[in-house]
This record gives C-alpha cells, sequence and structure tokens, in this order.
C-alpha cells in the first residue's frame, strides 16, 4: 500500500548515513589492519603482520584471555544479582512493584563516569572503606588490594551492568502467565521449586539478552580499567587506546578492534540464535 | 496469607544497597569538609559547589555537551524515524543487513564506533571537533531511535492510514496527520534517552574530541589527577538532574502505555 516513492524516501536516506559512518569506518578499519607503520608514517603496504603479532606475541593473547575473564565475571555476578531481583521486583513486590522497578532504573541513569568515580572514593587507600574499617577497629593499615586490581574493575563493572541484566528479566517474567506459576504451587512445588522449573526456564530468552549486553560492554570497556584498574587490572580495550595513541600503531590497533567486532558479532548472532530456539520452543 | 520475609526480601535489599551505596558515598562526600574521604566524613560545607559555580572550563564544558546532545537527537532523529519506518514498510535488497547494522551500536562497546569513525575522519582528513563527536553521538544512537521508533509502529494500526487514504487524502498528508502524530511518544521517549546518553557518553567522544572538551571528558582528565571533591558536586548535580529526567520519561512512558 506504500508508494514506490515513499518507500525509496524513508529508506535511501538512512540507508546512504549508514553506508557513510558505520560501514565505510568499519571498512576503513578493515583496511588499516593490513597496513603497517615505518618511522611513525602509516605506509599503505599490505601485510598479514599485525595480525600475525595478534597471535604470535602472548602479551596480546593474555591480556585478551584477561579481559574474557573479568568479563565473565561480571556477567555471572551480575546474573546472580540481577536475576533473582527481577524474580523479586516482578512477582513477590506487590504494589511496591513499580517503585522497585523505577528503583533499578535510576542508577542506570546516573553517569557511568561517576559510578567509577565514586567506586574509587570508597576502595581508595584513604577511601571510605578503609578509613571505616580501620576507624572499627578490623584493619590497622588501610588494605591495598581494594583498588587498583581486577578486583575494583569487576566491582564496578557489576554495579554498572547489573540493571543491563535485570531489565531484560524482568520484561521476560512480565509475560509469563500468572497461572502457570500458580498451577505449580498448586501441585505443590515450593516457591524455589516454581523458580527453578517454571520462571527460570520461561524467562532465558530475556536472561540470555541481559548476559550478553553485560559481556560484551565489560569486555570492550576501557574506563574503568584506566581509573582504577592499576597495572593488574589492564583490558584488551586499554592496549588499543594506547596503540591508537602513544604507540602510534594504528594498524595493530585496528587489527584488535576488527577481532572484537568480530567477536562480538558472532556471539550476538549465537545468543540471538539461542534465544529465538528457546522462544519457539517455549511456544509450541 | 501474610507475606513473609525470605531469602529473595534478604537479597533484594543486599543489590540496592549495593546500587545505592556509592551514589550515597557521591551526596555526603559532596558535601564533606575535607578534601581527603576518610570516615566518618569531617563537617559539612558547601566548598565544593561554591568552587564549582565559579569553575569557567567546567561549566563551558557542560556548555559543549549540551550542544553536543542536541545535534545528536536532531541527527539520531532525522535517520532513525525514517529507518525505522523503511523496516517497518519498505521492501529494499540488504534489508536485514541494514536492520542488523543499523541496530550494531546499541551493543557494540563504544570504543569500536569511536575508533572506525576516527579512521575514516582521518583519512578524509576532517578536523576533530565537537562536529565530530556529535556525528559519532548521533550515528550510533539511530539505533535507540530505530528501537524506540519501531516498538511504536508494531502497535500502530495501519487501518488508520488506510482509512485517511480512503477519504482522499494524499500519502504525504496521511504522513503528516496520521502516521506521525501517532508516533509522537515514542519519538520523544527516544529523543529523552538519546539526550542523555549523549550527555554521558565518553568512549565515542574519547576518540573524535577535538580542542574543546565535553561534560564526561572535562571530568575524565580531572579524575586522572586525582580524587576532588568538586566532581562529587557536580556529580550529585548530574544525579538530581537524571532523577528528574527519568521522572518525566517513566511519566511519559506511562501515558503512552495507558493510551
Amino acid at each position: 500500500m506504500y508508494s514506490r516513492s515513499y518507500q525509496r524516501l524513508v529508506s535511501i536516506p538512512p540507508l546512504l548515513w549508514v553506508t557513510a559512518f558505520l560501514l565505510l569506518p568499519y571498512a576503513s578499519l578493515f583496511l588499516i589492519s593490513f597496513w603497517q607503520v615505518h618511522s611513525q608514517q602509516i605506509v599503505h603496504q599490505w601485510t598479514l603482520h599485525n595480525y600475525g603479532q595478534l597471535v604470535g606475541n602472548p602479551v596480546y593473547l593474555e591480556v585478551l584471555g584477561r579481559s574474557a575473564r573479568i568479563a565473565a565475571s561480571v556477567t555471572i555476578l551480575a546474573l546472580l544479582l540481577g536475576v533473582p531481583l527481577a524474580y523479586f521486583v516482578s512477582m513477590r513486590a506487590g504494589r511496591f512493584k513499580n517503585l522497585l522497578y523505577q528503583l533499578v532504573i535510576i542508577p542506570l541513569w546516573v553517569s557511568y563516569l561517576v559510578r567509577a568515580y565514586a567506586w574509587k572514593t570508597i576502595l581508595g587507600g584513604n577511601g571510605v572503606l578503609n578509613t571505616l574499617l580501620i576507624h572499627v577497629g578490623i584493619l590497622h593499615q588501610p588494605a591495598a588490594f581494594l583498588l587498583y586490581s581486577p578486583f575494583a574493575v569487576i566491582l564496578t563493572l557489576t554495579h554498572i551492568y547489573t540493571p543491563f541484566v535485570f531489565l531484560p528479566a524482568y520484561a521476560s517474567m512480565a509475560h509469563i502467565p500468572k497461572a502457570l506459576i500458580e498451577a505449580s504451587g498448586d501441585l505443590g512445588a515450593s516457591p524455589f521449586r516454581s523458580f527453578w522449573k517454571v520462571i527460570f526456564p520461561l524467562s532465558l530468552p530475556g536472561i540470555i539478552a541481559g548476559a550478553t549486553f553485560a559481556f560484551v560492554l565489560s569486555l570492550g570497556d576501557f574506563i574503568a580499567p584506566l581509573l582504577i584498574g592499576g597495572p593488574n587490572g589492564i583490558m584488551i580495550s586499554n592496549i588499543v587506546v594506547s596503540l591508537f595513541g602513544a604507540a602510534y600503531d594504528w594498524p595493530l590497533g585496528s587489527a584488535i578492534s576488527l577481532c572484537i567486532l568480530i567477536l562480538v558479532v558472532v556471539l550476538i548472532s549465537t545468543t540471538e540464535s539461542v534465544e529465538r530456539r528457546l522462544r519457539l520452543g517455549g511456544a509450541r | 496469607m501474610r507475606p513473609r520475609v525470605t531469602w529473595v526480601h534478604a537479597h533484594a535489599a543486599l543489590v540496592f544497597a549495593f546500587l545505592y551505596l556509592p551514589i550515597l558515598v557521591l551526596i555526603v562526600y559532596s558535601f564533606n569538609g575535607e578534601s581527603v574521604a576518610g570516615f566518618p566524613p569531617h563537617g559539612w560545607t558547601l566548598r565544593w559547589y561554591n568552587e564549582l559555580f565559579a569553575d569557567d572550563p567546567l561549566w563551558s564544558s557542560v556548555g559543549n555537551s549540551l550542544l553536543v546532545a542536541a545535534f545528536a537527537v536532531a541527527l539520531a532523529l532525522l535517520f532513525g524515524i525514517p529507518a525505522a519506518l523503511a523496516l517497518d514498510r519498505a521492501d529494499f535488497p540488504g534489508k536485514q543487513v541494514f536492520r542488523r547494522l543499523v541496530l550494531l551500536p546499541l551493543i557494540l562497546p563504544g570504543i569500536i564506533t569511536g575508533l572506525s569513525l576516527l579512521t575514516l575522519f582521518a583519512s578524509a582528513g576532517a578536523q576533530l571537533s565537537l562536529l565530530t563527536v556529535a556525528i559519532g553521538h548521533g550515528t550510533a544512537l539511530i539505533s535507540v531511535a530505530v528501537a524506540e521508533v519501531s516498538a511504536g509502529l508494531q502497535k500502530f494500526d495501519r487501518a488508520l492510514e488506510e482509512a485517511s487514504r480512503d477519504l482522499g487524502a494524499s500519502e504525504w498528508y496521511t504522513f503528516r496527520r496520521v502516521t506521525l502524530p501517532s508516533l509522537k511518544l515514542p519519538i520523544i521517549a527516544a529523543a529523552l534517552l538519546i539526550f542523555t546518553l549523549s550527555l554521558d557518553e565518553i568512549a565515542v567522544s574519547f576518540f573524535l574530541v577535538g580542542r574543546e572538551n565535553t561534560l564526561p571528558l572535562e571530568i575524565w582528565s580531572r579524575l586522572r589527577r586525582g580524587i576532588t571533591p568538586e566532581i562529587n558536586a557536580v556529580s550529585t548535580l548530574i544525579f538530581a538532574f537524571s532523577v528528574v529526567t527519568i521522572v518525566v520519561w517513566f511519566k511519559l512512558r506511562g501515558s503512552a502505555t495507558d493510551a
């Protein structure tokens, strides 16, 4: 029912813009990753050297592995915090449901940087936690491991991405027919068993979506590691940042970025197909 | 049945404490009399707020951020609304690839979006400035506009458009007087979301910024030099602003779902 000209009018401008400012940039990242640097100049000579370094130099694989471990820890913690919370708010909170929902969202809207900084205030050597522990006599001198460690990065990123897990899990749970849960209870299942056997499987698509968000976004984070990670908390994006900055090796930086990009796309495609299969299975 | 306090209640209380502890610390220490954040807080003062209001570079970065956010909203809506319409009702080759591509920045770490645009601008010889930051934000946030408007279009009843056409209205008139007004709420919600996301954006800005800073980058450059309570004060103000925005957003969404 929509005329040809209408269809062209709504599709061509966004297609052009997206091609110029999303597709072309990815393509240029791809191209540069096959170039090389000679005496502080990017030379347009084709080479696989950057990808060779990526695989051959243990530093890159080690940091990539650490980033994946940090991202996985954040994802697991965010799931442990966010999923039961989604269950509580959607099923057990009664008349406080909307208020509690909004209370989970509000921290999401507080500046990312500001929340990371707040953790620095809490965990620092002269910070709130250390001085509190000394004040009440548990510690005699500040615990140094709190700040500038992978622990601090995981804590901060968990704080940031728990609402990202909560939201899709909550959306999934809100759509579960109440009758199913009542039936499970009438048949003698304990609340925990109802959760585990009925609610959890039915909300799995939402939970997977949230977990993907948490994993991918924390994998690519470079702000929290820079601010509170210290030398042992460096993640893969920090290496990319330094390659594009002081180290001035754009080709290698592009190769690493491209690997992250491909990793993310593969991960999203996989989880999306799992989600779709679960949804279809649930509908049958 | 009387509600019992169970492990789910205890768990929820702990999670809320975890989510709000840093925010509470931020607010309390923005009034702390000492510049080091020890416990307990040492006297109350408005000193950091006074310093904040006299801090010209910080306020000019606030102005820059507002400018960038306004531009990002305009850009993202200008291309996001037609993109959502195209995905809903146009046929063209590569539609699925286009859908994937336009929504990708929603989940892609900002560093990839920022870097890839940086390489494009560099090879085009473009000077980095607030404009390049705004183009980066706007382009990445087209995804938000598409997601919100698409959700609105799914609830939209096409019979309304058919009725308008049957009554003799042109396609353009129908679009202006029927389609667009019924998408008003998703569009406003998208604009609000894009505006706040742009105000807080740091990863894309980090790579595309020129000489003038946005507010998060200005805060960032000061944080790297160490802890300053002035940042607590500005964060508290931003928090208050965010809470107001989110309340407005929920009101809008509430009226959208009631309608």
